[in-house]
């Protein structure tokens, strides 16, 4: 590849198990979304992590601000009650 | 199933192993010199998948024989004339092109056969096929896209995916053109009907060239017949490097 461009990033999700969330495992070049689902898969699901896939390209995705942090996040620091930290969780429960 | 025919069911299953275990050999050379780090990692997993294949095939094949050679045995010592592979898998890797359309005209040819012989009469043989083939829906998926890309995209790398269709045209025919063993494996309800193989290999191919804006190449005159044990200049350097750790320390494990 003599005349070689960087391929757009993608950010990957998995979804290790029915029930659960995709999580963010990490990123992955590709030059259009179909090789971005095989690379997630060929990259990240080597070793059964997952049943689901999803990418989305990093430049679609919208991020705070990180020298907002304080005026974002400090006010819930003391708000305690809004934790539901006062209930029984039954153990059929596996995965809240 | 038929008892007559052992030699030619062992034959036939040794033929099958090999390819996928060449065509192992020969993407694992691609380990650390893939374009990408991605494409990396997706050349390994079909090669891995293609040697896992071979590795069950093999250990089948011992049994069939009877001889009480196991996959190792028949992987690191048998010379290259003994070697049954199509002559496609060991052609060497070349540009991405090379590699890409040796995939893709081997993964058409392998969904088709495979989605046959998972309703093969020899049990064993139909498992490994339908576990197979699953793996082989994937690689298809691969190489399709990638043959697309590459013909579908600049004019460089249309022309680098033509010669390359052009260069291994030769060593597609017989993939399904049926010998004495394809047709006895057949008629014993064993091995495939290479003639419906056919047709949908054809199928497969015509469609992704089409979308891919490539030429299917002409037939040539001339054909390789690795299957019977006649092989090209690449197969004994392959054989080499994969057979020295074994033939140098004969039984070595770890």
């Amino acid at each position: 590849m003599s005349t070689q461009r960087e391929w757009p990033l993608y950010e990957v999700f998995i979804r290790a198990r029915g029930g659960l969330d995709h999580k963010h495992v990490g990123s992955i070049h590709a030059a259009d979304a179909r090789m971005a689902i095989e690379h997630a898969r060929d990259v990240y699901t080597r070793r059964q992590e997952g049943i689901s896939i999803w990418v989305v390209k990093s430049s679609e995705i919208v991020a705070s601000d990180p020298a907002e942090a304080d005026a974002l996040f400090e006010p819930a620091r003391d708000k305690v009650y809004r934790h539901p930290t006062f209930y029984d969780i039954p153990d059929e429960v596996k995965t809240l | 199933m038929s008892a007559v025919l052992p030699d030619r069911h062992f034959l036939y299953v040794l033929r099958l192993a090999d390819s996928n275990l060449v065509l192992a050999q020969r993407l694992g050379e691609l380990i650390g010199h893939a374009p990408a780090l991605e494409e990396d990692l997706g050349i390994a997993n079909v090669a891995l998948d293609l040697l896992g294949q071979a590795r069950l095939l093999l250990a089948h094949a011992g049994v069939l024989e009877g001889r009480g050679r196991d996959e190792d045995m028949l992987a690191f010592l048998r010379a290259e004339h003994e070697f049954l592979n199509a002559t496609l898998t060991e052609q060497p890797n070349g540009d991405f092109g090379d590699t890409i359309a040796r995939q893709f005209l081997y993964d058409s040819w392998q969904i088709e056969l495979y989605g046959q012989l998972a309703q093969s009469a020899d049990p064993t043989l139909a498992a490994i096929a339908a576990k197979a083939l699953k793996e082989t829906r994937y690689h298809l998926r691969y190489s399709a896209g990638w043959l697309v890309r590459l013909g579908d995209g600049t004019g460089e790398s249309h022309a680098r995916a033509h010669a390359a269709l052009e260069r291994l045209w030769p060593h597609t025919v017989e993939l399904c053109d049926p010998d004495d063993i394809d047709a006895a494996m057949f008629a014993a309800g064993i091995g495939a009907d290479l003639a419906t193989v056919r047709r949908g290999w054809d199928r497969r191919i015509d469609e992704t060239l089409a979308e891919a804006t490539l030429e299917r190449p002409a037939t040539p005159p001339w054909r390789w017949y690795g299957k019977r044990g006649e092989h090209g200049e690449y197969l004994g350097r392959l054989l080499a490097e994969m057979q020295v750790l074994q033939r140098s320390h004969p039984g070595a494990s770890w």
